[in-house]
Parts: C-alpha cells; sequence; structure tokens
C-alpha cells in the first residue's frame, strides 16, 4: 500500500477529485494548507502597497491506495493539477505499512 | 371698590385665555418641527451606526488576524467612553456659552446637560436631540484614529489618549467652527466636518504614529488585510451612515438636506470609480479594497461641502478624491515611510482637507452650488477656508504631539515585542478572533 500526499492549487481540488474517481480511487483527505516550494512565495498589492505572501495558500490531500493503484492514482492527479504556472505543487508517495478500519476491524488493503 | 376690581378679572380671563392660546401655538410653530426632529432623531442612528460596527468593521479587515478584534474593542470602547465624555464636560465645552472666552472655548455651563430639560430646544429640534446627533460626530472623530495605531498600542493608552484627545483638540475646534467660535465669525464654510471631523483626525493619527512608532517590521513584513469581505461590508454601513452625517448636518428635514444626500452619494460613487481606474491602469488589476477605500474618500472628500456645493462640485470633489487621496497613501507610506497603518490621513485627513478647500468655489451659483453668502468672492471664501483648516490642523498636531507624549510616560503607549507578536488579542483582551490551529 502506498500514502500519496499532494499539494494542490486550491482551486484544482475539484478536479483532482473527479480525477481520482474516474481511476477508481474512492476516499481522500484534504485540508488547507500554507507552504512556498522553489518559487518562494508571491507578491498581493494593497492600497498601492506590495505586500510579500511568503506562504502560499495551499490544499493538502492524503489518498491511500493499494500498491497497483498508485501509477493510474499518481498520473490522474499530476494531470489534473496541471496549469503549467508556477505554484502547481507536488505530489510525494510513501510506503504505508498498515492500514484499518475502524468501524469493522478490517485491515490492510481491505480496509481502504 | 374690591367688587368691581374683581368683575373687571374675571371679565379679563377669557381674553386672556385666548391670549395665551395663540401665543403658545406660535411659540410650537416657530419653535420644535416634528419633521425636522424625526429627520434628526434618524439620522443619530445612522451616524452611530458608521462607528458600530461599520467603521469598526472596516478597520479590522484590514489589520491581520490576531489582532481583528483589538481594533474592533479600540472603536467600541472609545465610543462608549465618547459618550460619556460628551455628557460630561465636551458638549458643554463644544456648544456651551463661553462668555468671555467665547471665541475660544465653550464654558462649563451645560456640564452634565444641566438647566437643559425634555422642553430646552436647539432651532427646531429638542436639544436633547442635537446633544446625540452632535455626540455621534464625537464618537467616530477619535474612531477614526484607531486606523493609525492598530496592531501596537496599548489599550489603556487608547482610551487616555481618546479622552484627552476629545477634550483637549475636539471641543475645541468643534467650538470655533460650530459652537459660534472664531473661526465660525469669520463665516468658515465646514458643513459637516471637513475640518472639525476629517482635519482634526487625519492630522492627529499621523502625529500621534510618530510619537508610538511603526509597527515591527515595517514596511517590508507588514502581514497584508485578513479580511477585506469585512472591511467591505464596513465600507458599505459607512457609505449608507453617510447619509446620516450630512444630510443631517442641515439640522432639519429640507431642500439642504436633500442636495446634501444627493452630493455626498455622487461625490462617493466617483471617486470609487476613480479610486479603482488607477488601481487597474497601475497594478493592472482593480482592486476589491481600493473601490472601498475610495468611496470613503470620496465621502470625508464632500462632507465640508456636501450642504453647500451642487451635482458639479459632487463630481470633481469625487474624482479629485479618488486621485488625490489615493496619491497620499502611496506617498505616506512608501515614500516618508510613515506607518499609519490604516491611511487615516491619507483618506480622512487629505479627503477633509480637500473638500474643505474646493467648498469656496463650488459653492458659488456660477459653479452650480446653492450660493455664498452676499459679497463674498470664491477668493474671499478660499483664504477664509484655509485659515479655518491650517489653524485646525496646526493646533490638532501640536496638542495632539503633548497628549501623546503624556499618555507615553504615564499608562504608555506601546506594547512589548513580545505581546506586538502574539498580537493584540490575546495578549491585551485574552481572546481570539479565529479558532485557527
Amino acid at each position: 500500500m502506498k500514502m500519496i500526499v499532494a499539494i494542490l492549487q486550491p482551486h484544482r481540488l475539484e478536479t483532482v477529485r473527479e480525477a481520482l474517481a474516474s481511476v477508481g480511487v474512492h476516499g481522500m483527505t484534504a485540508s488547507e494548507a500554507q507552504g512556498y516550494g522553489r518559487q518562494g512565495g508571491h507578491k498581493e498589492i494593497y492600497r498601492g502597497a506590495e505586500y510579500e505572501i511568503h506562504f502560499v495558500p495551499k490544499v493538502k490531500i492524503e489518498v491511500a491506495v493499494s500498491d497497483n493503484d498508485e501509477d493510474r492514482a499518481v498520473e490522474a492527479i499530476q494531470t489534473a493539477a496541471q496549469t503549467g504556472r508556477i505554484g502547481d505543487g507536488k505530489i510525494f508517495v510513501m510506503d504505508l505499512s498498515r492500514a484499518v478500519r475502524i468501524r469493522t476491524g478490517e485491515v490492510g488493503e481491505e480496509a481502504l | 371698590m374690591r367688587i368691581t376690581q374683581l368683575a373687571q378679572w374675571v371679565a379679563a380671563i377669557p381674553a386672556l385665555l385666548v391670549a395665551l392660546t395663540i401665543s403658545d401655538q406660535a411659540m410650537a410653530a416657530s419653535e420644535l418641527n416634528s419633521g425636522d426632529t424625526a429627520w434628526i432623531l434618524t439620522a443619530t442612528a445612522l451616524v452611530l451606526f458608521m462607528t458600530l460596527p461599520g467603521l469598526a468593521l472596516f478597520y479590522g479587515g484590514l489589520v491581520r488576524a490576531r489582532n481583528v478584534l483589538s481594533v474592533l474593542m479600540h472603536c467600541f470602547a472609545v465610543a462608549c467612553l465618547a459618550s460619556v465624555a460628551w455628557l460630561l464636560v465636551v458638549y458643554s465645552l463644544a456648544f456651551g456659552d463661553g462668555g468671555a472666552y467665547q471665541p475660544y472655548i465653550g464654558g462649563l455651563g451645560k456640564a452634565f446637560l444641566s438647566g437643559v430639560g425634555p422642553d430646552s430646544m436647539f432651532g427646531t429640534i429638542p436639544e436633547s436631540v442635537f446633544f446625540m446627533f452632535q455626540m455621534t460626530f464625537a464618537i467616530i472623530t477619535p474612531a477614526l484614529i484607531v486606523g493609525a495605531f492598530p496592531e501596537r498600542i496599548r489599550f489603556s493608552g487608547v482610551l487616555l489618549f481618546s479622552l484627552l484627545w476629545l477634550v483637549l483638540v475636539y471641543a475645541p475646534a468643534a467650538h470655533w467652527v460650530w459652537g459660534g467660535g472664531w473661526l465660525a465669525e469669520m463665516g468658515v464654510m465646514d458643513f459637516a466636518g471637513g475640518i472639525v471631523v476629517h482635519t482634526t483626525a487625519g492630522i492627529s493619527a499621523l502625529v500621534l504614529v510618530l510619537v508610538l512608532g511603526p509597527r515591527r517590521g515595517f514596511p517590508k513584513e507588514i502581514r497584508p488585510p485578513h479580511n477585506p469581505g469585512m472591511t467591505v461590508a464596513g465600507a458599505c454601513m459607512l457609505w449608507v451612515g453617510w447619509f446620516g452625517f450630512n444630510a443631517g448636518s442641515a439640522l432639519a428635514a429640507d431642500g439642504s438636506a436633500g442636495m446634501a444626500m444627493l452630493v455626498t452619494h455622487i461625490s462617493a460613487a466617483v471617486a470609487s470609480l476613480a479610486w479603482a481606474a488607477i488601481e487597474w491602469a497601475k497594478f493592472g488589476k482593480p482592486s476589491v479594497i481600493g473601490i472601498v477605500t475610495g468611496a470613503i474618500a470620496g465621502l470625508a472628500s464632500i462632507t465640508p461641502a456636501s450642504g453647500f456645493v451642487g451635482p458639479l462640485g459632487a463630481v470633481v470633489i469625487g474624482l479629485s478624491a479618488g486621485v488625490i487621496c489615493q496619491w497620499f497613501t502611496s506617498w505616506i507610506k512608501l515614500r516618508l515611510k510613515i506607518d499609519d497603518s490604516l491611511d487615516v490621513f491619507a483618506v480622512h485627513g487629505v479627503g477633509g482637507i480637500l473638500g474643505t478647500l474646493l467648498a469656496a468655489f463650488f459653492a458659488a451659483k456660477s459653479l452650480g452650488g446653492l450660493g455664498l453668502p452676499e459679497g463674498v468672492t470664491m477668493s474671499d471664501q478660499f483664504v477664509v477656508q484655509l485659515i479655518g483648516v491650517a489653524s485646525v490642523a496646526i493646533f490638532s498636531g501640536v496638542v495632539t504631539w503633548i497628549i501623546a507624549k503624556v499618555v507615553a510616560i504615564t499608562v504608555g503607549l506601546r506594547v512589548s515585542e513580545e505581546e506586538e507578536i502574539d498580537g493584540l488579542d490575546i495578549s491585551g483582551h485574552g481572546e481570539r478572533g479565529y479558532d485557527l490551529t
């Protein structure tokens, strides 16, 4: 099993959710996040004054998938989240050692 | 003999009664006007609504999230404090009879409203209504200064500063212009407070932050407005409330009030569009913070001129507000590097001064105004307006500097660096505006 953590542009969340659903991945956790990567934040102007925004608003999603689904899921996220502009985000994949469905006690891929 | 006298008296009674009734009616007709009274009661509520919650939300949205409650608290507490001070002495100092000192300050004869009852009149409205209407101006003026010092001032400093400022700056300035003082005698035109409210608040804001110092990290590391939507909601309430501010200042429900409302609205609309258009051309995007700031600049600018100018004056004053006030926001912050945090001077001070000076021209009948007094030319009036603005500006600046120094060495003006980093909500009031992790 793999845990996919992806940092997205907030407005791509819905597209990514649809893309994952269409490749058979059901279930994810999304949270609002702030961060910066190589672009190092951005600038906003209020009343003529420039403000340096170091931490840009992002959405972080966490998706647990079976080993078989990993490639399809990563590709779906990458395609759906891409705008081609700086700040599109990152995808990280980690090994997942254990999963438990709390309601039934099922473990492993059964629990996903 | 006694009987004859009695008979004469009795015979006179009906005539006396008739005379009394007639004079009663005549007095009622010339004194209390229920239309005027109803409008000023309404306008009073509108002007209080400008501060609570209009100005509080306008300012609250512009600071960072950890200071939002402190700004709401400043506006609210200043409103309460100003009300009590108004009752105790400030109303009397502004509008009471100063006797020998009448040109400079009112007396203490009306302190705690002594001698003022339900039947006391001010023009065609009860004095209680006049007292309340003017009180809402005394509330919003120190509340405007709140925009200069957020995110770093000590709460006790806000209270002491505002109290001293009302007595030592607002009361004399209001007396000079509206209470029959020397500027009123000279014929200065300030319909609703371009000098009394916006010049005093704007100049004092600037001087106070020179004593207080900038926010930590200014100008490089300052955070942008945390909730522009809150600012927009507040600005909209200010706009609507301003109808009471300007049209109420006619102190009557008449054509002057109607025209004041009309020019107020037009000036705000033109200034909003002008501000947004400049941003659009300069930065590529018109911002919502920009358009609502333009509205407030247009409203502040038309304030002194509102009962004197016509639609042409409103358009020109609104346009100048959108252009000149915007230029000053950048100049003060970016060039002079003065952290008048929410641009009180650039928007209110500059706007109020601008409108006061332009009123001299656009009040003239030839420029669509309601007319200058008999025999007064535009340049005569301009000189009077200039004297009015300059004297009140210098007076406000000097006295504010002294008050700020006194507050700094007594209760203290500024919080510690640690309190500033934690934010004034938690460090000053023990509360959080938002449940952030």
